[in-house]
């Protein structure tokens, strides 16, 4: 069986702007799959060229084995789509909407729809316009955990959600995967992704620049060592690999890359090792190594 | 009020097109009311004779005003020109204020706004003066449109002073109603329910019971007497009106919450029901209201123009412009002048089809087509379904404007024979109507943002139908507008080829349009 999702060389062009710029990304059957990258990254315009409503400029794009351009339809009935920023109609209430999409989607698990509005404590009886960004979120999310799908694409999908229907969300994206869904999964919240995903994919400048397991792209980075050793230790600062060497009397910091590991440990123990504690980097500091240097000079924002 | 100048400026700034746009519009319809009396009559006493046809026709009466001084240009101007006018001005208005108010509230913008250093008030304050500015222009230019005919300085003075003010009546009322809901749709119907019924109040006073006329701001700007023993003193209950209504609007702003309207919103169905599971059943709950609204409105006017029955030959006199103007070539007045009655309701029909055609973008515009177009409903079933709708709505408003000339002929002159004749010899406009519409969607169909350039084409078919004998356009050009085709009944006799080969152009246009949606990218934010 292939792949849920399958892009090579993804290019998208609005006029002379690259919003993607030869994009690579493999979705495994039954994983929860993080899609990380700054804002402007090109993200959403990749979800959008997935659903078919952008047309790929280059490049091939393959969706639950079909073209998503030319099958949007009948591919659309195999997945559920929640965007970061839910736009209702302000006449409809949230119930309404949830129907719509649900029937149009080619019906609706009518125990999981009512299980799921009360799990996310929604009020379906209000308009639209009334709801808060939080609350047309769930509206979203209800409408698309409810319908029976292969795979769900959730771009950026709990922005504006407080922490324990985050957790609700949590659960159902894991209830889904147990049952065999595949997820794409665009977010900011690492914890999020760092809790939920089994891969991860790094883009930037519409670009990927890292794909793999958590643990494999910790490989790649360092890991922060804190300890204190009975005599002072001497040697660490000639070794290749270590980085922000503090020493403090007895006490000693550093960040060390994971092939120097080994020998920073050993230099460590000749001065006997009283305390120790390495920390293996966070999402996060994997994140800032992939894109610090855009924080510090953002892009232009990319319409997307 | 911190605030309220940037602000102002601001909002004008943002306006200053649509503005510039209303105000034009509205000093047209005085101005053009002028000009063209100016050369409708031969003689005086052709105009005297008129005149009297002229007032004793109740439903003239009822639509336009108290008749007075109807043998000057002045008086005629005053009783063709107020009470549109009035209810132009005050539509301005209505849309000016609740755009900068409630719209803005719901779409979070007036959060970010007030979030800086302005006063509490500061946008309720700017919106106001912009609706001031916009009144007192209009008034301003059709003061001095009506001085270059030339008309008596102070009664054209008085036109457009008291058009100013019954705008700000209303301009208070469309303040008041965005204080009472909580969304802008329906400030817009309460508003529009209410210059509605100060247009009717008059209507049903001038024609028999006075004491109506004084409950209608419209009817106070008449009562001031242009043209016929002017008398400015209405002036003060137009000024009174304006002040106490927006002050009542400014108390219940300061008692209110952000986003809230004082009017609570009632909780709604939580589910849907089967019939909005479907593309057309989306489109039916999107649109019902404009449908209902036009076609009511259509039939009304048709009404309206049927109502003045057979009495239309002496109103139009013998001259040779009214002859060019109506008659369309035909020996006989009362068929020409239907005749162009039917062509002018089909332009206005056209208006329904324009702007539902191109409602699709609004949609794309705000972002639901994104997760709509995320299920299993294919881009071309979606466009569909809407172009379905709006056609057969198309049909629906040229039916009720057909029945309603009929309708309204048939009960003036008491000949209903003639009911089904208008209806037939409404109908095949619909062709002209889809072709403009179907304009529209291949425009929206490339790009959204084209979308709004095919209201070109309805005012280009309304320019060669006014003024294209007059202004001499080649008939080259003229054979462009889509209406200039269609055999003019019941002065000409019907003809199918021109209706055959519009509905084709319809046709095509509409799938060209179609394809070409499927095959651009959504756009989206």
């Amino acid at each position: 069986m292939s792949n849920p999702i399958e892009i090579h060389g993804l290019v998208k062009a609005f006029g002379s702007l690259r919003a993607l710029d030869g994009l690579d990304l493999e979705v495994e059957p039954g994983e929860v799959h993080g899609f990380l990258g700054p804002n402007g990254a090109g993200k959403s315009t990749t979800v959008r060229v997935l659903l078919g409503l952008l047309r790929a400029s280059a490049g091939s794009v393959r969706l639950l084995g079909g073209d998503p351009w030319t099958d949007a339809a009948e591919l659309h009935r195999r997945l559920a789509y929640v965007p970061g920023d839910v736009t209702l109609w302000p006449n409809l209430t949230g119930g309404e909407v949830i129907d719509l999409l649900g029937r149009l989607r080619g019906g609706i698990d009518e125990r999981r729809r009512a299980d799921l509005v009360e799990r996310f404590e929604l009020d379906p009886s209000k308009k639209g316009r009334a709801y808060s960004k939080g609350n047309r979120q769930k509206v979203a999310l209800v409408a698309a955990l409810s319908s029976d799908v292969e795979l769900l694409l959730l771009d950026e999908p709990t922005s504006g959600l407080d922490p324990l229907m985050e957790a609700v969300f949590q659960q159902c994206v894991e209830d889904f995967r147990a049952q065999g869904g595949t997820v794409l999964l665009s977010s900011h919240i690492l914890a999020e992704v760092e809790r939920l995903c089994d891969r991860v994919s790094i883009i930037r400048a519409g670009r990927c620049v890292e794909s793999g397991t958590l643990t494999e792209l910790r490989h790649l980075t360092r890991t922060t060592v804190r300890a204190e050793t009975v005599r002072p230790v001497d040697g660490l600062a000639r070794l290749e690999g270590v980085h922000d060497l503090v020493i403090d009397g007895l006490r000693v910091a550093f960040e060390v890359d994971t092939p120097a590991l080994a020998p920073a440990l050993a230099t460590l123990q000749t001065a006997g090792l009283g305390t120790l504690t390495a920390t293996p980097p966070t999402l996060e500091e994997l994140f800032m190594r992939h894109y610090g240097d855009v924080a510090a000079a953002p892009e232009v924002e990319v319409r997307s | 009020m911190t605030g309220t100048w940037p602000l102002l400026r601001h909002f004008l700034r943002r306006d200053r097109w649509m503005l510039l746009a209303w105000s034009l519009g509205i000093t047209l319809l005085y101005w053009s009311q002028a000009v063209s009396v100016k050369g409708l009559y031969a003689t005086q006493a052709e105009f005297d004779r008129a005149a009297v046809a002229m007032q004793s026709n109740t439903a003239f009466v009822a639509m336009a005003g108290p008749a007075r001084a109807l043998n000057t240009i002045g008086g005629q101007v005053t009783w063709q020109a107020t009470a549109f006018g009035a209810v132009t001005a005050g539509l301005m208005s209505m849309f000016l204020v609740v755009r900068h108010t409630r719209a803005e509230e719901e779409s979070g913008r007036d959060e970010m706004l007030r979030a800086s250093a302005v006063g509490r008030g500061a946008t309720t304050l700017a919106t106001v003066l912009v609706a001031l500015v916009a009144n007192l222009l209009t008034g301003a230019l059709v003061v001095l449109s009506l001085l270059t005919v030339p008309l008596e300085a102070a009664d054209s003075l008085a036109l457009g002073v008291g058009l100013a003010a019954v705008g700000m009546v209303f301009a208070a009322v469309a303040l008041l109603a965005a204080q009472l809901t909580s969304g802008p749709r329906a400030a817009y119907g309460i508003t529009g329910a209410v210059i509605g019924a100060a247009y009717v109040l008059r209507a049903i006073g001038d024609v028999g019971s006075p004491t109506l006329t004084w409950m209608s701001p419209i009817g106070w700007y008449q009562g001031m007497h242009a043209f016929s023993g002017l008398r400015w003193w209405p002036l003060v209950p137009l000024a009174l009106a304006a002040v106490a209504v927006a002050a009542v609007a400014a108390a219940m702003f300061g008692r209110r919450d952000h986003d809230a309207g004082i009017l609570a919103a009632r909780p709604g169905p939580t589910r849907a029901r089967a019939a909005l599971g479907t593309p057309l059943g989306l489109a039916w709950r999107l649109q019902r209201g404009a449908l209902i609204g036009w076609t009511l409105g259509l039939f009304l006017t048709g009404l309206s123009y049927g109502s003045l029955g057979s009495d239309v030959g002496d109103l139009l006199g013998d001259s040779a412009t009214t002859q060019d103007m109506f008659a369309r070539g035909s020996d006989d007045v009362v068929k020409g002048f239907y005749a162009t009655a039917i062509l002018m309701l089909a332009l206005m029909c056209s208006g329904y089809a324009i702007s539902q055609a191109i409602r699709p973008r609004h949609d794309e515009d705000r972002g639901v087509v994104e997760v709509l177009l995320a299920t299993g409903l294919s881009r071309s079933r979606w466009l569909l379904a809407q172009v379905v709708f709006t056609v057969v709505g198309s049909a629906l408003v040229v039916l009720a404007a057909g029945v309603g000339l009929g309708l309204g002929y048939a009960l003036s002159t008491g000949d209903g024979s003639v009911l089904p004749t208008y209806v037939v010899a409404t109908l095949p406009y619909l062709a002209p109507v889809l072709v403009l519409s179907g304009l529209a969607r291949l425009l929206y169909g490339i790009a959204p943002r084209l979308a709004s350039l095919s209201w070109a084409g309805l005012v280009f078919a309304v320019v060669v139908m006014l003024f294209g004998q007059v202004l001499q356009i080649p008939e080259a050009v003229q054979d462009l507008s889509p209406f200039h085709h269609l055999a003019l009944v019941p002065a000409e006799a019907f003809r199918w080829p021109p209706l055959l080969v519009l509905a084709a152009i319809a046709v095509a246009l509409t799938s060209a349009g179609i394809v070409s949606f499927t095959r651009r990218d959504v756009e989206v934010r």
